[in-house]
């Protein structure tokens, strides 16, 4: 994390130097300083370790997430409209990896806003995610989708 | 001018996600399918308006409260969902006829197994 404070500190002395110290500033300010930073990383020891790989990461997660949720949005406001439901629901369990109570409370707020699925509830050890599924016609499909999908980003992010 | 397009579209979008989420309470046909379009829709539907809002003032207080809002947004909608599926589904409201439920789900969850019949 040594690398993120220097990164900050990149970005305020960027907004005070050219003078405009709002958000637009400090936000160009952080884009820059990660740039300079990536492009001097033989210089730190152990090449700056996963820093830039973390923010690589955090990135698309926050990326991909947004994808989903238009495309989720996108696929409800369709069932909505049209007159038949097309829908073949299912409760489902689904094995969770994610370790920490972060990480499964990232994992559930993330799988109830992408496609077709809803996390209903999670059993006492952290283990077990029970999900509502749109289209249940392979719990298994769906289980693998959730945990080489969402599960895997937000491992890879936090981890 | 192509900026104010790109800021109704948005906010237009927003209040056409929010129908979508509104009528699909309506039209759906079990309480968790709904859960379904009012959190998916609802989140886009109000990230997009607080979109069009933070681009339209651009100055530091309203970016800051909209970037907040977004956050507890994605933090606490998701959350309610789950809360208000896992009542449903722990007290045994009827689903929709084809749901099909892990048989598992239950003895996993400690649930005790209500008997209900399923509506059409």
């Amino acid at each position: 994390m040594n690398l993120f404070l220097l990164n900050i500190l990149l970005a305020v002395s960027w907004a005070g130097l050219t003078g405009e110290f709002n958000l637009l500033g400090l936000g160009i300010g952080f884009v820059v300083g990660f740039l300079a930073l990536w492009m001097v990383q033989p210089l730190f020891e152990n090449r700056g370790g996963s820093y830039f790989l973390r923010v690589f990461r955090v990135l698309k997660l926050i990326v991909l997430f947004h994808w989903e949720l238009i495309i989720s949005s996108v696929s409800v406001a369709w069932d909505v409209l049209t007159p038949r439901h097309r829908a073949r629901p299912g409760i489902i369990c689904v094995p969770l990896k994610a370790k920490g109570e972060a990480e499964v409370l990232l994992v559930t707020n993330l799988i109830s806003l992408t496609p077709g699925t809803l996390s209903l509830d999670v059993t006492e050890d952290c283990n077990t995610l029970v999900i509502h599924a749109m289209f249940a016609d392979d719990p298994e499909a769906i289980a693998a989708q959730i945990e080489n999908g969402m599960e895997k980003w937000v491992r890879e992010a936090l981890a | 001018m192509i900026l104010e397009i790109f800021l109704s579209a948005c906010v237009l979008l927003g209040g056409f996600f929010a129908f979508i989420a509104g009528l699909g309470i309506l039209r759906l046909p079990d309480v968790l399918i709904r859960m379904h379009a009012t959190t998916k829709a609802g989140t886009l539907a109000s990230g997009l308006i607080i979109l069009a809002v933070a681009i339209g003032f651009a100055d530091a207080s309203t970016v800051a409260r909209s970037v907040a809002i977004m956050l507890f947004l994605l933090l606490t909608a998701p959350v309610a969902a789950h809360m208000i599926g896992r009542a449903a589904f722990r007290s045994g409201v009827p689903l929709w006829k084809p749901t099909k439920i892990d048989p598992e789900a239950r003895i996993k969850l400690g649930v005790r197994d209500v008997d209900t019949p399923p509506r059409d």
